[in-house]
């Protein structure tokens, strides 16, 4: 039977935008039972029991990091939504805030009444331009209908919701450059502890989540905890520490694939299925060579390389928080799947994946600012013609050691960077050691590409 | 005489309220000032300062961080035109879709036509990867451009 999409249901109703459309779907009823009936921290408890996992990257469990925040505090709590939505190839939230900007609204409502918070900064990036107006017009409508604002319903509780727009750094989206951003600031990480619960935004307790996973609270808390938790995969009897991978997921497709989209299915669809079925297979009748799972962070799974003891190979592994880390990958990260077929170069995506990094390392750190510099610089030799034998094993040396694991960087971006190289290098080695050899150029754009972002 | 319009200043300070503190208007005050006037002059930065209790270097600094605000020397055209290079627009043609631009409008990357109309710059993941390659006028997508649907872009944005 086919999935009958929940976080989708109403993108492409006309006029999925319109507060009044969504009450008629029944919208704001949880909210409003939430405010009558239940107590802030009940509704923290029903979030933590459902298992929901964050959807933003790092599936730090959302109803526990709501626990972390001081216990009567005096306030003022924050509570920070991360729409800086930047790892390269995602782009669910955006589509979520465009077509149902209510069903997120309705989330931040829920989770500012269980963390006790009046105000939320929506830190949105510039790029999406129809997002924000979309999500103005929305939040307009709700201080029209009493639904934010002072003394709400009549319960007593107060709540702001402010937009607030990026200027185009993938690092605003680390949740404590973000933060920085918010404050005016450059978007220079902070070294954790403290985390944000403890002082976070404005030196304040500060909760901070992404788009998808308030969209998760809005229906966790209208369909219950059984609902989320009759999809996805349970946790590994095996691992205690595991905490499952509940609940819908927007998956979205992109690079060589016939229908690239954003699909809504339960945690732990593989990657086959994704692309085969719902991306419309490879383009061009071609085969996929290599996938990049969740966002280029992750790095790479080779679609020939034969899992151990099975037939199957790393085309075939599910798409959970604990898929790709099975197969040498970062995680699970923002379930961006990115397909590269069987004609393209691993030189050439490495490369443009080390510009990236390059680009957006803020600078703070050592091996994070020169690690990324080095690693372009060495792709961009290998994809010149003028590759080292040595360079192969240098580039996995810095990849290995640049990431934050050792204590050396100030946040994630750096880990980041290093997944792609490393998993790259050793799964597609004989590429590369063949590009050495025979000194073959890519295609070498002769653009000098200066400019902002 | 003040160097930002009235009409600049009081939407600069009605974002006051929505912050416990002043600096966090930095943002959106540069955003204001930089749609408006297509770049940040050292006056305006001398002004927001001014409105938000800072030093005009704590603004500079912040602005700087971001490669996004222009400053006068190096003024935005009246539509800027993004086009993103990153992982899911490359492997769809991104690096010849920005090379075609830079020949149809006679500029390099970076660089503002002769009429002060488009500005063209790459971008990285712009979040509209179904529709790679993706490029963004001023803060709007436009995806699944090819070299013939950019050449029309192009003239609707000459002509308006
Ligand atoms: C370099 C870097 C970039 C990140 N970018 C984003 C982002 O764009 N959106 C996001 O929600 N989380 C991003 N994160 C993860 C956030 O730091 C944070 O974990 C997340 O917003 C928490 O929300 P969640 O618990 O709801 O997932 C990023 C992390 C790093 C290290
Ligand atoms: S790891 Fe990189 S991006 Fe993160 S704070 Fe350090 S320099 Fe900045
Ligand atoms: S890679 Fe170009 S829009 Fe995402």
């Amino acid at each position: 039977m086919a999935y009958e999409p929940i976080l989708l249901a109403r993108v492409n109703k006309p006029d999925s935008t319109r507060l009044e459309g969504y009450r008629i779907d029944g919208g704001y009823a949880s909210f409003e039972r939430a405010l009558a009936e239940l107590k802030p921290e009940e509704v923290t408890t029903r979030v933590k029991d459902s298992g929901l996992r964050g959807r933003g990257g790092a599936g730090f469990p959302t109803g526990l990091k709501w626990t972390f925040l001081p216990k009567d505090h005096p306030g003022p709590i924050y509570l920070c939504i991360n729409a800086d939505e930047s790892e390269p190839c995602t782009y669910n939230n955006r589509i979520l805030m465009e077509k149902d900007p209510h069903q997120v609204l309705e989330g931040i409502m829920l989770a500012c009444y269980a963390i006790k918070s009046r105000c939320a900064y929506f830190y949105i990036r510039y790029e999406y331009g129809t997002a924000y107006r979309t999500l103005q017009s929305a939040i307009d409508e709700l201080y029209q209908a009493g639904l934010l604002g002072k003394n709400i319903l009549g319960s007593g509780f107060d709540l702001d919701i402010f937009l607030h727009r990026g200027a185009g750094a993938y690092i605003c989206g680390e949740e404590t450059g973000l933060i920085e951003s918010l404050e005016g600031k450059r978007a220079w990480p902070r070294i954790k502890p403290p985390f944000p619960a403890i002082e976070g935004a404005f030196r304040k307790p500060t909760i901070v989540n992404n788009v998808e996973t308030m969209a998760c609270v809005t229906q966790i808390m209208r369909r219950g905890n059984d609902w989320f938790k009759s999809m996805g995969v349970p946790p590994d009897p095996k691992n205690p520490r595991d905490a499952g991978s509940y609940g819908p997921k927007l998956y979205t497709i992109a690079g060589h694939v016939n229908t690239p989209k954003c699909v809504e299915l339960p945690m732990g669809v593989t990657i086959r299925e994704l692309v085969e079925k719902h991306g419309g297979g490879v383009w061009k009748g071609l085969k996929a060579k290599a996938v990049n799972p969740g966002g280029i962070s992750m790095g790479f799974v080779d679609c020939n390389l034969k899992l151990k003891d099975s037939d199957q190979t790393e085309y075939d592994i599910p798409l959970d928080f604990n898929g790709p880390g099975r197969v040498g990958c970062l995680g699970l990260g923002t379930a961006a799947v990115t397909v590269i077929d069987e004609q393209t170069s691993m030189v050439d995506v490495l490369h443009n994946v080390c510009q990236f990094f390059a680009h957006e390392s803020c600078g703070q750190c050592t091996p994070c600012r020169e690690g990324t510099g080095w690693m372009l610089k060495m792709t961009d030799r290998l994809r010149r013609g003028q590759g080292r034998k040595e360079d192969l094993d240098i580039l996995v040396d810095v990849s290995d050691r640049i990431g934050i694991i050792p204590g050396t960087t100030i946040c994630g971006l750096s880990d980041g960077a290093g997944w792609p190289v490393k998993t790259a290098i050793r799964k597609f080695r004989k590429e590369f050691e063949d590009a050495i050899q025979s000194g073959r150029k890519s295609v070498v754009k002769s653009l000098k590409l200066l400019g902002a972002h | 005489m003040a160097f930002l319009s009235d009409e600049i200043r009081a939407r600069i300070q009605a974002y006051i309220p929505r912050y416990p503190n002043k600096q966090a208007v930095t943002l959106p005050a540069l955003h204001i000032v930089h749609d408006e006037l297509r770049c940040v002059p050292n006056e305006a930065i001398r002004e927001i300062a001014d409105l938000l209790d800072l030093a005009p270097s704590e603004v500079r600094d912040t602005m700087t961080f971001y490669q996004f605000f222009r400053e006068s020397d190096n003024k935005l055209g009246k539509t800027r035109l993004w086009v993103c290079r990153t992982l899911a627009c490359n492997l769809r043609g991104a690096d010849d879709l920005l090379e075609h631009c830079s020949h149809k409008l006679g500029v390099p990357v970076g660089g503002t036509t002769t009429d002060g109309k488009i500005t063209l710059e790459f971008a990285e993941c712009i979040g509209a990867c179904e529709g790679a390659p993706a490029v963004l006028v001023n803060d709007e997508h436009v995806m699944n451009v090819t070299n013939d649907k950019m050449d029309e872009l192009i003239e609707k944005l000459r002509s308006a």
